[in-house]
């Protein structure tokens, strides 16, 4: 009925979404979304690498943003300048030496607008293999994390106080976003990576009143844009990315009425 | 017991100092299982910087603490939690351990917010939201319970229902309780050990030790001196929410 292609795209996104979903509800709680933002743009340099000495992409992604991540630490204690400065100077140095770099390899046919965006194409059965185990450690690690970063999540010093180690998980985390990155670059493109992470997760926002049933619906949602944005770039020939996103969009919109409502019934 | 176990934390001339300036120097106390040592001291004296450093919290300090318990409650004195997280009061109370439902639910009854336990974190009154952080820190059983400025925001007869419940919970569970407290009364009536601060270490002592003490006048006044002193007199009742008697 469907081409592999497709199929290897569904169940490569279907994989990611349910990575995206818990890691991006505390992208949201910890305001991160710009710290993802620098890594995923950096992603564009390990990319670059990949080809240039032949290396598994999502592996040598995964390394350039975590020294990007441990990079940003060392500047954050060095220097006395503001985070989001530093991420913006990270983010976009970065991004301009990847396409520098990319400009040396004309040798490489480069699809950048796949890169950017997400190409359903280019996944292979590796790729799946890479995303699903590579998901799996993500969500497993996660889950040992999950009582130390989410009590610094909510107060740090509570968390210290009652001995639950809060820095090292926090430094655990930023490699699981490295990671995420990492497995994520093929099918959603690295400018929009970010948006996989946050917008599922706002959208949860809206509708939960927990953090459990948040984390869910995080996931449940990003299930749906993917299938709701590889269906409708099949069918109109549009980059998986962009689709998935918009799709993501729609259903945050759509949560927004419940937040209506609800405000509705308070009155 | 010899008195070596039941030391919960240690400061030996502990200190701590942020931007070049000490916010505390040269504390020595010693928090044991059973007992209540209250920190009191004018505002800036270095009250909260001595619990975060019994606790653990500050790392670069001066010193050194000893610390022999990893059961710890803490409250403390100011807390920023983000509201974008959505937190009920239930999931709350599981922040740091996975406590059983029953201990929730009899945390939450004698700190009398078991109504608001799935209610929004973010929707609840400073007072409210202070019972539940007493709760949450006695839920736990803790060795060590630290507990800084734990009534703030409570109303007059909660107030001394939370201070007697407090004490009842040193007695029943046995744990060493470091408390910050500028409630004179509750320091006389509930406490082993007072350590006076003023930047340092102005005098410590017993309660009435304390109040005699001529350091002690000179930062809280004679007034405050006479309000130790002439608390020598032990409640043999308590007040119920509805105003009734109670025989202890």
């Amino acid at each position: 009925m469907f081409d592999d292609f497709f199929i290897r795209a569904l169940i490569a996104g279907l994989g990611i979404a349910l990575v995206t979903g818990p890691l991006g509800c505390f992208v949201v709680w910890r305001r991160l979304s710009y710290f993802g933002d620098t890594l995923a743009h950096s992603a564009l340099l390990g990319v670059t690498l990949a080809y240039s000495f032949e290396l598994n992409i999502a592996l040598s992604v995964f390394i350039i943003s975590s020294l990007i991540a441990l990079i940003l630490i060392q500047l954050q204690k060095k220097t006395n300048l503001p985070g989001d400065a530093l991420l913006g100077l990270l983010a976009h140095s970065s991004l301009a030496v990847g396409l520098v770099v990319i400009g040396f390899l004309t040798f490489i046919r480069f699809d950048i607008m796949g890169l950017l965006f997400g190409d359903i194409l280019a996944v292979t059965t590796d790729d799946l293999l890479i995303i699903w185990t590579g998901g799996a450690v993500i969500l497993l690690v996660l889950k040992l994390i999950w009582k130390p970063l989410f009590a610094s999540t909510v107060n740090y010093e509570l968390a210290e106080a009652e001995g639950l180690n809060p820095d090292r998980a926090k430094a655990i985390f930023t490699i699981l976003m490295a990671a995420v990155i990492a497995i994520s670059i093929k099918m959603v493109g690295l400018l929009l990576i970010t948006g996989m992470l946050i917008i599922p997760a706002a959208m949860a926002r809206n509708i939960s009143d927990s953090p459990q049933k948040m984390v869910l619906f995080s996931i449940i949602g990003g299930l749906l844009s993917v299938l709701l944005g590889l269906f409708s770039s099949l069918e109109f020939n549009t980059s998986s990315g962009p689709s998935i996103i918009m799709s993501a969009l729609v259903l945050f919109i759509l949560s927004l009425l419940n937040i209506k409502q609800s405000i509705k019934l308070k009155n | 017991m010899s008195s070596e176990n039941s030391t919960l934390v240690k400061l030996n001339n502990a200190g701590f100092k942020q931007n070049d300036k000490w916010l505390v120097e040269g504390v020595s106390l010693t928090v044991e299982k059973g007992k209540i040592v209250t920190l009191i001291g004018p505002n800036g004296s270095g009250k909260s910087t001595t619990a975060k450093i019994a606790l653990g919290i500050y790392k670069n300090i001066e010193g050194s603490v000893e610390k022999y318990t990893n059961k710890v409650g803490y409250v403390p004195q100011k807390i920023s939690i983000d509201w974008t997280l959505p937190l009920r009061v239930y999931d709350f109370m599981l922040l740091t351990e996975n406590i059983k439902d029953e201990a929730i639910d009899e945390a939450l009854t004698l700190t009398g917010v078991i109504h608001l336990k799935n209610k929004n974190l973010g929707n609840l009154s400073g007072g409210e939201f202070q019972r539940v952080l007493i709760a949450r820190a006695i839920s736990k059983k803790p060795e060590l319970l630290v507990l800084d400025e734990p009534v703030q925001g409570v109303d007059y007869t909660g107030e001394i229902a939370l201070y007697e419940l407090i004490k009842r919970i040193s007695d029943t569970l046995n744990c060493g309780i470091l408390l910050i407290s500028h409630d004179l009364h509750t320091v006389m009536t509930a406490t082993d050990h007072v350590v006076c601060l003023n930047g340092h270490v102005c005098c410590s002592g017993s309660p009435m030790d304390v109040a005699k003490n001529n350091e002690y006048k000179t930062l809280f006044g004679e007034q405050a001196s006479q309000i130790l002193s002439v608390y020598e007199h032990k409640h043999d009742h308590v007040h119920s929410d509805k105003g009734e008697i109670k025989k202890n």
